[in-house]
C-alpha cells in the first residue's frame, strides 16, 4: 500500500512537472500573470509529492518491507537503523529519487523565495526546472522504479553493500547532489535569460546566491567523499582521479569559474555571454556526471551496450538538454549586448585569467575521463588514463592560478596597477620566500619541489589576508579604526579572503602529505614494534568479536613517542557474511593536523597479521582547506547585497502610494 | 576501491571481492632503493581487471602477480624503462596509466595546451578588437574641428598666463 502510494505520488509529480513545463511558458508569451503564476503552485506541490514519494521509500526501508525489490536488494532486518535510512539512497533507484527530490526542492525554493524576480523570468526559470524534472521523473518511472514489488516476498534482504555502511556516506551523496542539482538553477536562469533575450547585472545578482549555495554543497560533498575514501578504503589515499571523482570535480571547476565570472557581470556588466555559457556548461557537466555514474558506461563500454535501457535514456536526456541549451545559446547569445570595457591588467582581467585556467583544467579532466571511452567506441583500442596523466597535466594549470589568486582582489576594476598590487603583496612574498628557505634548509636540500610549492601556498594564504589588512588599514590606523572598518567590510570580501586562504591551506596539506608521508608495511606478531615517522607503534593483541551484522578481527595498537604512550588505536577488519565481503576499519590518531593511520590486513595461521601503518603529516589540512572555502562561500552568501537583492518595484510602489495618501 | 561517489560502488564492488590493501609484507624487496623504484613503477601501471586502479593500490590477484613481476625484473637488473617496455610488450598499452604520446593519443595530450592557447588567443584578439572599436567610437565623437582646436588653445593659453604671472 505504502509502495503503491509512493509510486502514485511520483506519477503525480511527473504530471505537475509537465504542467509546469508548458503553462508558464505560454503565460510568459502572452504576458498573462495568472498563467505565469501556475509555475509557482506547481513547483510547490510537485515538491510535496516528490517528498511524499521519498518518505514512502524511506518508510519501506525502515520497516524492512522485503516485498519491495529495492528494499530486498539493499537492506537487511539486522542492519542498524541509521544505515536503513542511508540505504534509501545507497542504490541506483533510491539515489535517483533523491536526485529529483533535490531538484524539486530547489524549484520550490525559487517559487517560495523568488518574489523579487520579475514575474516572467520566474515563470520561465520554473518552466525550465519543470523540463528537467519531467525528464528525470520519466527516467525513474520508465527504467528505475524504486517501488517495484516482488511476487513472492523473501524473508530476509541481501543487505547494503558493507562499504557503504558508514556515516561518511550517510551525508556524502545528499551533499554532492545538493551541489550537482543546485547548478540546475543557474542553468534554468541562463536558459530563461536566453529565451527572454534580456540579461543584465540584476540577473547576475539573482543567480549568484543559487550558484554559491550549490558550490558550497559541492565543495563540502567532494571533501567529505575524499575523507571517506581516505579512512574507509584502507590505504590512506584521498584522491584517485577516478572517473567518478572526476565527474564531481568537473562541475566544481566550471562552477568555481561561474562564481567568478558572475561577479564581473554583476559589478561591471561585462562577460555576459561567457557567464551564460558557463552556467549552461556547469549543469551540463553535472548531467554528464549523472550519466557517467548511473549508466554503467564506466565499468565497461560493453556492460553499457549489453544493458542499455538506463544508459541510453540518460544519454538522451543529456543530448536533449545540453544540445538544446547550446543550440539556444548559439541562436540567441548574439542578441545579448556586451558591456563594460576593461584593460587586461584589472580585476576583470584577473577574473578572466581565473576563468581561462579553471576552464582549461576542467577541459583537461574532461578529456582525460572521456578519451579512453571515446577511443574504445571508435577504434576498439583500449588505453588507460589515470592519476599519472592528471598529475602531469592538471598541476601545471593550477600553479599559475595559485600565483595569480592573491593579485586578483588587489587590482582595481577597469584598470589595475600591477606594480602597486605587487608592492602590497611584498610582505606575503617575503613570508613565502622565508618559508621556502627554512623548509629547504630543514629538509637538508631534499628536493626543492615541496618547499617551492609550500612557499606558493603560503603566498596564497597571506595574499588573501593582505586584502583584508589593506582594507582595514591594520597596522597603519589605530586598532579601533581597523576593527570598525573590519566590521564595515562587505561579507563577500571576507568570504573571498577565507576561500582563497582555504585554497592555500589545502595545497599545504596536499604537498606535505604526498612528500613526507611515511609508511610501514609489515607482518606483525603481538608485542612487535615498528617505527613510523618518529613514532613507535606496538601491536598489543588481536581478538575476534561479533557486531550487529558482521564479525570482526579487532586489534589494539599502542602508539608511543620517545617511549611515552600517546594513544591506543583499534583498527579492525570486518567480515559481512550476507555478501561475503570484508571491509577494513582503519584507526586514526590525530596529532595537530597530522595523523597516524593503521589498517589491518589478513591474519595468518601463526598469529601474525599484515599491518599497514602510515604517518601522514598535515594531512587534515587537505580537508580543512575546502571547509574553509565553503565557510567563505557561506559568509559571501550572507552578504547584505544578496539578502537585499534587487529593487522590489511592488513595495516601492506601495510605499509611494502610502506617502501620497499621507500627504 | 577508489571511488568516492557511492552510487557506482554498488555496481563495481561485484568485481572486487574485498576492500583490502595492496602491497603485502612478503612482496617487499630487501633493498629499500629497489623497493622504492618498484613502488613508483607500480603507481604507473594499471591493474587490468580493476576499475582505474594502479597495481600499487589494488588487491586483486593479478595486481599481485604484476607487482611480483615488476620486482623480479628490477632484481634482475632491468632499468625502469626496460621494466615498462617489458610489461607493455606483454600486456599492451592498456597497462600504462599515463598513455604514451602517439598518433591515437595525440588529441588527449594536445587538447589541454590547445584549449589554454586557444582561449588565451581568443581573449587577446577579443580585447584588441573591443579596444579598437571603442577607440574608433571615441575618435569619431571627440574629433575636434580646426576652429574648435584653435579656440581650445586660446582658452588654455588664457588660463595659463595668469598662473605664470601670479
Amino acid at each position: 500500500m505504502i509502495a503503491e502510494a509512493g509510486h502514485y505520488a511520483l506519477v503525480l509529480a511527473l504530471v505537475l512537472a509537465l504542467i509546469q513545463s508548458v503553462v508558464p511558458v505560454i503565460g510568459a508569451r502572452l504576458r498573462d500573470p495568472a498563467l505565469m503564476n501556475v509555475a509557482r503552485s506547481t513547483a510547490l506541490t510537485q515538491f510535496a509529492f516528490t517528498a511524499a514519494s521519498f518518505a514512502a521509500l524511506t518508510w519501506l526501508h525502515v520497516t524492512s518491507d522485503f516485498s519491495v525489490a529495492n528494499v530486498f536488494e539493499n537492506s537487511h532486518s539486522l542492519k542498524p537503523m541509521i544505515y536503513k535510512l542511508t540505504g534509501v539512497w545507497g542504490n541506483h533507484e533510491g539515489s535517483m529519487l533523491l536526485w529529483v527530490l533535490i531538484l524539486a526542492l530547489f524549484g520550490a525554493l525559487v517559487a517560495a523565495f523568488g518574489n523579487n524576480l520579475p514575474r516572467s523570468l520566474r515563470a520561465l526559470v520554473l518552466a525550465v526546472q519543470g523540463w528537467i524534472g519531467a525528464a528525470f521523473y520519466l527516467f525513474i518511472l520508465a527504467t528505475s522504479n524504486p517501488f517495484a514489488r516482488i511476487a513472492n516476498p523473501p524473508m530476509e534482504g541481501r543487505d547494503l553493500n558493507p562499504i557503504l555502511q558508514d556515516i561518511g556516506l550517510a551525508i556524502h551523496p545528499p551533499m554532492l547532489y545538493l551541489g550537482y542539482v543546485g547548478f540546475s538553477i543557474s542553468f534554468s536562469f541562463a536558459v530563461a535569460a536566453l529565451i527572454e533575450g534580456r540579461i543584465d547585472a540584476a540577473w547576475a545578482r539573482w543567480v549568484r546566491p543559487w550558484t554559491l549555495t550549490a558550490w558550497i554543497f559541492l565543495t563540502l560533498g567532494i571533501a567529505m567523499g575524499s575523507y571517506w575514501a581516505y579512512y574507509e578504503l584502507g590505504w590512506g589515499g584521498w584522491w584517485f582521479w577516478d572517473p567518478v571523482e572526476n565527474a564531481s570535480l568537473m562541475p566544481w571547476l566550471a562552477g568555481t569559474a561561474l562564481l567568478h565570472s558572475a561577479v564581473v557581470m554583476e559589478k561591471r556588466d561585462a562577460l555576459k555571454i561567457w557567464t551564460v555559457l558557463l552556467a549552461i556548461l556547469t549543469f551540463s557537466l553535472s548531467l554528464l556526471g549523472t550519466f557517467l555514474v548511473r549508466s554503467g558506461v564506466l565499468t565497461s563500454v560493453h556492460t553499457f551496450a549489453s544493458d542499455p535501457s538506463r544508459g541510453v535514456f540518460i544519454l538522451m536526456i543529456l543530448c536533449l538538454f545540453i544540445g538544446g541549451s547550446l543550440a539556444l545559446y548559439a541562436w540567441r547569445a548574439t542578441t545579448l549586448k556586451q558591456g563594460g570595457l576593461f584593460a587586461p591588467i584589472s580585476r576583470e582581467g584577473a577574473l578572466v585569467l581565473n576563468n581561462l585556467l579553471l576552464t582549461t583544467a576542467c577541459a583537461t579532466v574532461f578529456v582525460g575521463t572521456l578519451y579512453p571511452l571515446a577511443l574504445e567506441v571508435l577504434t576498439g583500442d583500449k588505453i588507460s588514463v589515470g592519476a599519472p596523466f592528471f598529475n602531469l597535466t592538471f598541476a601545471p594549470l593550477f600553479l599559475p592560478l595559485m600565483i595569480a589568486v592573491p593579485f586578483g582582489p588587489l587590482l582595481a576594476w577597469k584598470r589595475g596597477d600591477i606594480v602597486g598590487a605587487s608592492q602590497r603583496l611584498t610582505a606575503a612574498g617575503i613570508l613565502a620566500l622565508v618559508t621556502m628557505a627554512v623548509l629547504w634548509a630543514w629538509t637538508k636540500g631534499g628536493g626543492a619541489f615541496a618547499p617551492l610549492m609550500i612557499g606558493i601556498a603560503v603566498f596564497v594564504v597571506f595574499g588573501a589576508l593582505t586584502d583584508i589588512v589593506e582594507r582595514t588599514q591594520l597596522f597603519r590606523a589605530p586598532l579601533s579604526t581597523s576593527l570598525h572598518r573590519a566590521r564595515g567590510l562587505p561579507r563577500s570580501t571576507w568570504g573571498s579572503a577565507f576561500a582563497h586562504a582555504g585554497l592555500g591551506i589545502a595545497l599545504i596539506g596536499i604537498v606535505c602529505e604526498t612528500t613526507w608521508n611515511s609508511e610501514s608495511i609489515a607482518s606483525m606478531q603481538p608485542k612487535d614494534v615498528v617505527t613510523v615517522g618518529g613514532y613507535q607503534v606496538r601491536l598489543d593483541d588481536v581478538t575476534q568479536q561479533q557486531g550487529p551484522n558482521y564479525r570482526e578481527a579487532l586489534s589494539h595498537f599502542t602508539v608511543m613517542l620517545d617511549g611515552k604512550t600517546i594513544g591506543i588505536l583499534s583498527p579492525s577488519k570486518r567480515n559481512f557474511a550476507t555478501r561475503d565481503m570484508s571491509t577494513t576499519e582503519a584507526a586514526l590518531l590525530t596529532r595537530g593536523a597530522s595523523q597516524i593511520y593503521i589498517s589491518l590486513g589478513d591474519s595468518h595461521a601463526d598469529g601474525s597479521v599484515a599491518v599497514r601503518i602510515y604517518h601522514k603529516p598535515m594531512v587534515l589540512l587537505i580537508w580543512f582547506g575546502p571547509v574553509l572555502m565553503a565557510f567563505g562561500g557561506l559568509l559571501s552568501l550572507t552578504d547584505r547585497r544578496l539578502r537585499v537583492g534587487a529593487p522590489k518595484p511592488a513595495k516601492v510602489a506601495k510605499k509611494a502610494g502610502a506617502l501620497q495618501a499621507a500627504e | 576501491m577508489k571511488r568516492i561517489v557511492p552510487a557506482l560502488i554498488a555496481v563495481m564492488l561485484m568485481l572486487m571481492p574485498s576492500a583490502l590493501y595492496a602491497v603485502q609484507p612478503d612482496e617487499i624487496m630487501a633493498d629499500p632503493a629497489q623497493e622504492a623504484r618498484a613502488r613508483s613503477l607500480s603507481r604507473e601501471l594499471r591493474c587490468m581487471v580493476c576499475q582505474n586502479q594502479s597495481i600499487d593500490d589494488s588487491d586483486a590477484p593479478l595486481a599481485r602477480d604484476l607487482r611480483l613481476l615488476v620486482r623480479e625484473r628490477i632484481a634482475a637488473g632491468s632499468t625502469d624503462q626496460q621494466v615498462m617496455d617489458f610489461l607493455v610488450a606483454r600486456y599492451g598499452e592498456f597497462v600504462l596509466l599515463k598513455p604514451r604520446v602517439e598518433s591515437r593519443t595525440l588529441l588527449l595530450w594536445l587538447i589541454p595546451p590547445l584549449v589554454l592557447a586557444g582561449g588565451g588567443l581568443a581573449l587577446w584578439f577579443g580585447n584588441r578588437r573591443r579596444n579598437r572599436a571603442a577607440a574608433g567610437e571615441e575618435g569619431a565623437s571627440f574629433q575636434l574641428t580646426p576652429e574648435e582646436e584653435a579656440r581650445l588653445e586660446k582658452l588654455i593659453a588664457a588660463q595659463e598666463s595668469p598662473e605664470k604671472s601670479g
